[in-house]
Formats: C-alpha cells, sequence, structure tokens
C-alpha cells in the first residue's frame, strides 16, 4: 500500500503550549515600522464584519486600504441579517464559562474537524471583541445594574451570548461600518462600492491585485496593492434558496481557487434548523428565525402521524416535544446539525405539520405563560413582527412553523494559521475561510469569528506578511493584469453570446434542487454520484442554452447572476465529489451509510481526521484532494452526545 | 391572482424616463412584491426584453437595500415594513400597483428603480462613529449603561439606512436618518466627548448633499419600516444647537 502523500502546505502552527501559542508567536511576528505603513496598500474585498473590521483596523495601522464591495453601501454586507448574538467567553454571568470552554464547546460542537490552535486564538480574543464593540457604542442589551446581559445558545451550557435585541449583526456590522467610515475620514481607507471581483492578479506566484467590474458603468477596473484580502463571505446560495442574501455568492472564492488557492472541506456546510418552510419555485429566499428563539421556544410535532388539527386543538399529552424528549441535556438548545436531522427524521416519518408536511411547530405559548407576552416581545419583538409580515400568521397566539435551510457553510479556501490561503499575500478572513468550525457551527460563533479574524487575527499577521515578503512594486498594465482582464472579457462575451432559451434563474433553481436532495442534510454514495452527473449535465446545458441579457457595458444585474450561477456549477461538483470522498459522518455532513443506530453521525477519526484541501486542475482534468491531518494534543475524541 | 403594474423605467441619470405597463398572471397572495417582480424579469428575459432593475439583497428588512414608492408611499401601505417584506396580499386581485423609485436631490437614479444613496455613506463618514481604534477599548463593563438609555439608543440604531424617510419627506429631507445616528451617540456615555463635533459636522454634511431641511411633516416617521420616531429629529436640533452655542 502506497503512502498518502504528505499535506504540500505549512499551516503555521507555532510551537508551544495551546494557550501560549499566540502570544508567543505575537513575540516573533515581523513588524512594518509607522512610517513604512503607509507605503504599503491592501486591498480588502468585503465589507461584513470581517472585511469592514479589518479595513478599519489596517487604515488605524495606517496601511493604504482599498476596500471593495459589490453592495452600494459597506453597511448592506450580509452579516447585517445576523439576528441572535456573539459568543465570548467574558464569563461575566459567573456560571463556570472560561477560555477552555469556549474553545472546547467550539471544537466539539464541529464534530472535531477543525485545527485546535485556531479554535483556542479565537476564543482568546473573543472577549476584547465585546469590548471593542461596547466602546464603539454598540446597543448590546442590558441589565438594570447598566452591565451586559446574556443569553444561551446551542451546543453551550453556559449563557455567554452577547445580543443586541434580535438585530446583533446589523448593529456589530454598524460598528465595524462606523470605524470603517471613520477611516474613510482620516483617508486611509478608500471606498469601491457597486465593485465585482472577478478575477485575482498573481504575478510571481504572489496575490498582487484584483480585476472587477464596476457594477454601475459596466467597466473592468483593476487594482494593484501589496496584499490582498478577501472576506467574501460563504457559498449557501449554491442551493438557490438558502438563508443568505440574493447578492451572496462564491464568485471571488471560486475565481481565486482557480488560481491556485485550494478550497478545503467544500461539503461542510449548515443546515439551519430554525428557518420558515420552502413553498415554492416562485420564493426567491428562506428567512432564519433566530436560534435565540430556541431559549424560549418549544419544538414539538404531533404524536399522531397525519395529525390535521390546529396546533391548538392538539392536547399537551397528544404532542412530542422530541428534542427535549431524545436529548434530554441540552433539549431545545442542542447544536444546529443536530436539530437541523432531527426536525427532518420527524417529517420523513410522517409527523410533519403545514400544508407541505415539511415543517414542525416552534411554540411560545408556555414561555408566554411563564414571563408575559412583554417580555417575549422585549426578547424577540422584531423576529415575531418579521414571522408575521411574512406568513399573516400571529406567533403570539399560534406556534411558529419552522424547517431547516441552507444558512452557513463551514467549508471555503484553506488559510494557514496566518490567514494566509496557498497563494502568497492572499488572505482570507471569516466565513470566506474554512478555519474554526470544523463540520458545524455553533450559534453566535460566525459573528466571533468574522471579528476576531478581522479586529485581532489579520492586522497582526498581515503585518508580519509585508514585513517579510519581497516585494517589487508593479502596476496595472502588467501582463498578468492584462490576462486577468481579457479573461474576464471573454468569459462575459461567452455568457452574452449563448442566445439561449432557459433563463439563469431556472438553472440555478434546479441546481439547487439537486444540491439540496443529495447534497443536503443527508448524503449517500449513490445519490452524491448521481449528482455528480447530473451537475455536469447541467452545467453543460447551461453554456448552450443560457439566455443573458446584454449589454455588459451598463448596469446590468441579469449579467452579474449568469457569472456567479456558472461558478455555482462548478462548486457544486466539487461539494459532491468532497462529500463523497468523506466516507464518515461528522457535523453538517451526513452519510446514511454511516450512523449510530440511534441515528447519529458516526465519525471515523482513524481514517478521516483531516482537512480535505481540493486543488483545482482545470475543467478538464479532475481535481486533486490533499489532506491536512487534525493532530488533537488537547482535547479528547469522543462521540458527540447533547443527550 | 392578475396585477397590473405600471413602472419608472429608465436608461440613466440623465435619460428621460416613463411609467410603463406591465401585467403579471398567476401571481400567489404569499409572494413578496420583489417576487412577483423576480418573475416579471423572467418574463421579460425570454422575451429579450430588458428586465426591470432594482436594488435588494437580505430580502428580510434588515440590509436596507430595497426601496420602492409604491403607489405613492415609500416602501407600500403597510407600516414598518420594508419592500422585500411586502407580500402580494397586500393588494386586490385585478389591482393597478404603480412602482417608482426613491425620487430625490441627494439619491440620482441609476437605472429604472436604483438610486444611488453614498450621500448618506458620506453624512456617516462626517462623525457618525465613536473614535476608538480597534485595541483601545476597555473591559465592556467597565462603562455601566442604563437599561433605558441601551434601550433608547438601540431604537435609533436601528435605522437600516434605506432612505425612505428622504423619499417620503416633500423636502426630500435626510434629517431622521441623519439623526438616528446622532440620537444613538448621544444616548450613551461613549459618545459624548465629540456630540459637539459630530452634530455639527454630520448636519454640515446632510445639507451639503443636496438634502433640504425638516419642516416637521412627520411623513418620514410614517414610512419608517423601523418605526424610529420623529422625536428623534427633536433631539438632533437641540444637540446641534447645543454644539453651535458651546463652539461659539
Amino acid at each position: 500500500m502506497s503512502r498518502p502523500a504528505a499535506f504540500p502546505f505549512d499551516a503555521k502552527i507555532p510551537e508551544g503550549p495551546l494557550d501560549a501559542k499566540w502570544d508567543l508567536y505575537q513575540r516573533e511576528m515581523k513588524l512594518v515600522s509607522p512610517a513604512n505603513k503607509r507605503k504599503k496598500s491592501v486591498i480588502v474585498v468585503g465589507t461584513g464584519l470581517a472585511g469592514a473590521s479589518a479595513a478599519a483596523s489596517l487604515g488605524e495601522l495606517g496601511y493604504r486600504v482599498l476596500n471593495f464591495c459589490i453592495q452600494d453601501s459597506p453597511r448592506r454586507a450580509h452579516s447585517v441579517a445576523a439576528q441572535g448574538g456573539i459568543n465570548a467567553a467574558k464569563n461575566y454571568q459567573n456560571d463556570g464559562d472560561s477560555v477552555w470552554r469556549l474553545f472546547h464547546d467550539t471544537i466539539k460542537g464541529g464534530d472535531y474537524r477543525a485545527r485546535e490552535a485556531n479554535v483556542y486564538r479565537l476564543a482568546q480574543v473573543s472577549t476584547r471583541i465585546i469590548d471593542q464593540c461596547a466602546a464603539q457604542g454598540v446597543p448590546f442589551n442590558r441589565e438594570y445594574g447598566g452591565t451586559l446581559a446574556n443569553r444561551s445558545f446551542g451546543g453551550a451550557q453556559v449563557s455567554r451570548t452577547f445580543y443586541a435585541r434580535g438585530q446583533t449583526g446589523q448593529q456589530l456590522l454598524l460598528g465595524a461600518y462606523s470605524a470603517l467610515m471613520r477611516q474613510v475620514d482620516e483617508g486611509t481607507v478608500s471606498l469601491y462600492p457597486r465593485r465585482e471581483m472577478l478575477d485575482l492578479v498573481v504575478i510571481d506566484g504572489v496575490a498582487r491585485g484584483i480585476v472587477c467590474r464596476n457594477l454601475v458603468t459596466g467597466q473592468i477596473e483593476r487594482y494593484a496593492a501589496d496584499a490582498v484580502v478577501l472576506a467574501t463571505g460563504g457559498y449557501s446560495t449554491v442551493f438557490f434558496l438558502s438563508t443568505n442574501a440574493v447578492n451572496c455568492n462564491a464568485t471571488a472564492i471560486w475565481r481565486c481557487h482557480k488560481r491556485g488557492a485550494l478550497f478545503a472541506n467544500p461539503c461542510f456546510t449548515q443546515i439551519h434548523p430554525t428557518c420558515l418552510p420552502q413553498a415554492g419555485p416562485t420564493q426567491s429566499k428562506l428567512t432564519l428565525m433566530s436560534e435565540s428563539l430556541r431559549n424560549d421556544g418549544r419544538v414539538w410535532v404531533p404524536k399522531r402521524k397525519g395529525d390535521d388539527r390546529a396546533p391548538a386543538d392538539i392536547p399537551e399529552d397528544e404532542r412530542d416535544y422530541y428534542l427535549e424528549r431524545i436529548y434530554p441535556a441540552f433539549g431545545n438548545l442542542v447544536p444546529r446539525d443536530i436539530a437541523s436531522r432531527a426536525a427532518k427524521r420527524m417529517c420523513d416519518d410522517g409527523f410533519g405539520v403545514g400544508p407541505s408536511k415539511y415543517s414542525v411547530y416552534l411554540d411560545f405559548g408556555e414561555a408566554i405563560g411563564r414571563l408575559g407576552r412583554d417580555k417575549i416581545a422585549e426578547r424577540y419583538g422584531n423576529l415575531f413582527h418579521m414571522y408575521e409580515e411574512i406568513t399573516d400568521d400571529d406567533p403570539y397566539a399560534t406556534p411558529m412553523r419552522i424547517y431547516p435551510a441552507p444558512h452557513y457553510t463551514m467549508g471555503g479556501l484553506w488559510v494557514d494559521y496566518n490567514l494566509m490561503s496557498t497563494i502568497p499575500g492572499l488572505h482570507v478572513l471569516g466565513e470566506a475561510n474554512f478555519s474554526d468550525h470544523g463540520a458545524n457551527r455553533l450559534g453566535a460563533s460566525a459573528l466571533m469569528q468574522g471579528l476576531a479574524d478581522g479586529y485581532f487575527v489579520v492586522p497582526s499577521t498581515l503585518g508580519h506578511y509585508l514585513a517579510s515578503a519581497k516585494l517589487d512594486p508593479v502596476d496595472t498594465d502588467h501582463p498578468e493584469f492584462v490576462a486577468a482582464e481579457t479573461g474576464v472579457r471573454d468569459l462575459t462575451a461567452r455568457l452574452l453570446g449563448v442566445q439561449g432559451k432557459k433563463t439563469v434563474r431556472e438553472y440555478h433553481w434546479e441546481l439547487g434542487r439537486i444540491l439540496w436532495d443529495d447534497v443536503g442534510m443527508s448524503r449517500n454514495a449513490k445519490g452524491l454520484e448521481e449528482a455528480l452527473g447530473s451537475i455536469r449535465a447541467l452545467r453543460e446545458d447551461f453554456w448552450k442554452n443560457v439566455r443573458v441579457i446584454g449589454p455588459d457595458d451598463e448596469f446590468n444585474k441579469g449579467l452579474e447572476f449568469a457569472g456567479r450561477v456558472a461558478d455555482f456549477f462548478e462548486l457544486g461538483e466539487l461539494m459532491a465529489r468532497d462529500a463523497l470522498q468523506r466516507e464518515e459522518s461528522c457535523g453538517g455532513h451526513f452519510r446514511d451509510e454511516h450512523q449510530t443506530q440511534e441515528g447519529e453521525a458516526l465519525r471515523d477519526d482513524e481514517n478521516f481526521a483531516f482537512v480535505g484541501a481540493w486543488e483545482w486542475k482545470g475543467g478538464d482534468t479532475d481535481p486533486v484532494l490533499h489532506k491536512e491531518s487534525l493532530a488533537f494534543e488537547n482535547v479528547t475524541l469522543s462521540q458527540r452526545s447533547y443527550k | 391572482m392578475n396585477v397590473n403594474l405600471l413602472i419608472w423605467r429608465q436608461d440613466g441619470p440623465d435619460q428621460p424616463g416613463r411609467m410603463a405597463p406591465y401585467t403579471v398572471a398567476d401571481v400567489s397572495p404569499d409572494m413578496s412584491i420583489l417576487e412577483m417582480l423576480d418573475i416579471l424579469n423572467e418574463q421579460l428575459t425570454a422575451r429579450g426584453e430588458r428586465p426591470v432593475e432594482f436594488d435588494s439583497d437580505c430580502r428580510e428588512g434588515i440590509c436596507g437595500a430595497c426601496g420602492l414608492v409604491i403607489n405613492g408611499v415609500a416602501h407600500g401601505p403597510r407600516s414598518a415594513c420594508t419592500t422585500c417584506e411586502l407580500r402580494m396580499r397586500s393588494f386586490r386581485d385585478g389591482e393597478t400597483i404603480a412602482i417608482e423609485p426613491w425620487r430625490a436631490n441627494g439619491f440620482p437614479i441609476i437605472r429604472d428603480l436604483v438610486v444611488d444613496r453614498s450621500a448618506f455613506d458620506r453624512i456617516i463618514t462626517a462623525g457618525g462613529y465613536i473614535s476608538v481604534n480597534t485595541g483601545e477599548a476597555p473591559d465592556a463593563n467597565s462603562v455601566p449603561i442604563g437599561k433605558v438609555a441601551a434601550e433608547l439608543a438601540m431604537d435609533s440604531a436601528a435605522c437600516i439606512g434605506c432612505g425612505a424617510c428622504v423619499a417620503a419627506c416633500p423636502n426630500a429631507s435626510a434629517s431622521l436618518f441623519t439623526a438616528a445616528k446622532i440620537a444613538q451617540f448621544a444616548r450613551l456615555p461613549q459618545g459624548q466627548l465629540e456630540r459637539h463635533r459630530r452634530a455639527l459636522r454630520m448636519v454640515e454634511q446632510m445639507d451639503a448633499e443636496g438634502f433640504g431641511d425638516c419642516s416637521n411633516h412627520g411623513e418620514c416617521e410614517a414610512v419608517c419600516p423601523k418605526a424610529i420616531s420623529i422625536e428623534t429629529i427633536a433631539i438632533m436640533r437641540r444637540e446641534y444647537l447645543r454644539a453651535t452655542v458651546k463652539s461659539a
């Protein structure tokens, strides 16, 4: 038997004990002197929590920052929609929390498929994020004594989640946005809104710039810098129906992948348990109801299959509060992957409710009785309002109906401990990278990671890179810039040239159906192999029969979407391929062939305790899988149990 | 249900615009109005016509990207509701719905229903922040903030920057938007040190962008999807007056 090839990249995890790695490493990192910082330029793509916090912090340090986003304003990046909260190991509640416990919950919640060192650093810097945000004027919820309030989230037995009503993401983003705009005022950051990054420019093996489309004028623009930071979010919209904003896309990370950045764990996608049920092909997106609702809402289905009575007519003893029954220790606050699969199983077995029979109840009756309507309105008022606007049902009077939906992607571009991809100079932050959540992300940890990367990690590690790398000046007339622009123009011309019969949306919908059915909440070899075939067939058909309306030199959203969907075909195929090679179940990746007798995920640590990092080999050659093995020196791998 | 539409079409900032008629059949009452426009755009694309351009992103009422004047009302007939949250059940079968962009000097039209709201970013750039560099912050609980003050700050911090307040105002004033940020920080201890400079600079930037003044019509409050109160503008006026006196 041949030995597997060694992983060709160094994750650069510092030496030393787990709790000292980051501190020791910071002592050794090279620094750029204040006078030299203003000579260094950095492109930051994305203005969500990771991008805005990175651009602002790098600007504060004195770098010249060019910050790009596809929205008309940086304040609209999709982090804005995060509802429930942000975790931090403050232990303000005196309930036994600590950096270690947050680290341990996150590693365990991710089903032991993340790096110990990255996750520990995340837990360490979490406390400073809360300090920073409070100082910026983020109006967190407070107690009467003036201290910060906390609530509980899934996968934890302590209350460590900080929140601003049901719009924590909005408030944290506006905090980062305000810090960013302050730097715009100071002149350190130049803002480029309504720009879509369409290619990375690599010169002498190093990331030196981007090519993007000005979404207002349609012009292709080139920008050069000393380093590129990607913070462009995840790829849940590959499923068409997801909780992500309709403009969220994978184009920036995918085009970097095609330029040589490895793509890690693409099959690790999170299906969030508490979303509004799917309706039909005219629906444009799914709406999430914050996990925080599970603090007070109880999930149930009727005990009798096909029970058509209104929820109010089903007596207490004929209801199955299945999460409380199956997982008594965590009850309604089990992690997301567990809650989602349980809902799917209930519905697959015929206990689902609602017109499609694919939803379950989330009931606040008991909490309203215990706490009163006003208290519930204070905690979740905006979520209840949103639910009522969409469904025309009053959740104070009748239980919500919910079903899982694609929400977050743990996979993303591979990065080392410095958050640098396999292309030197290209750093990847937040949801766009793969690094901290393993195979399942715990609630309130995405905001934490985005801000940790942007405020506290990349300002140090990028400085180290800029101080160490020898970078010659480049300008945008360099042949690599010309070639990248030509490639972008050719792709646009191809899209506009097909002039077929089917719309981009129809293709996206069909691709989403394939992925949802075969690369969704549960997967098996037969379905995955079929998906690989049908995705390829659909992609070929796309390039023969898609209809995109021109021109390319004007505002044209249809053209934007066409390019994104073209990338989704290739990404979708890689997701299926990755799910197929991972012959185990872990976190959000559930293979029907690998489950315990109780139907829980069955990991195979002996053979699959690795990061699966894929290398693009051109469209006609299959991608190559590289395995970065995960060493667990501080935690004991165990079957996750929330019972 | 079937609906008739009159939609503003305009090819560019300097081009003339017109209301163009369309019909969309088999609309579900549970669809959002933007999903109904998605269907229209599918039909236009299939016919080889340019789709209607409009901004939208989160489609759950929080990003502030969407904003249409629907039958003459910014964000349409429902109160405390963004365009993307508006469902077709708010309309009658066979109704004619007029759809227009935000109209204001401060928001030039880019194409069809898409406008340029970058003036809002420039207003924030003029002082809508607290000057604290990353890493400088003290422990979050070292500055206690009363629950009431925090809640009031949150009420105005809830602004999504959609611009409906400007679109609804007969003066096209950006007062509610600007006031929401000034009031948020005026209510927090962290915001005190820069309150005068902030009020002066933000108000001056608002004026420089070509937005009109506030004359207390209250249309902004009526259409605000986050139900931000016009009292917020009174706070801004007080802050501005105070800043003028203190810095005189």
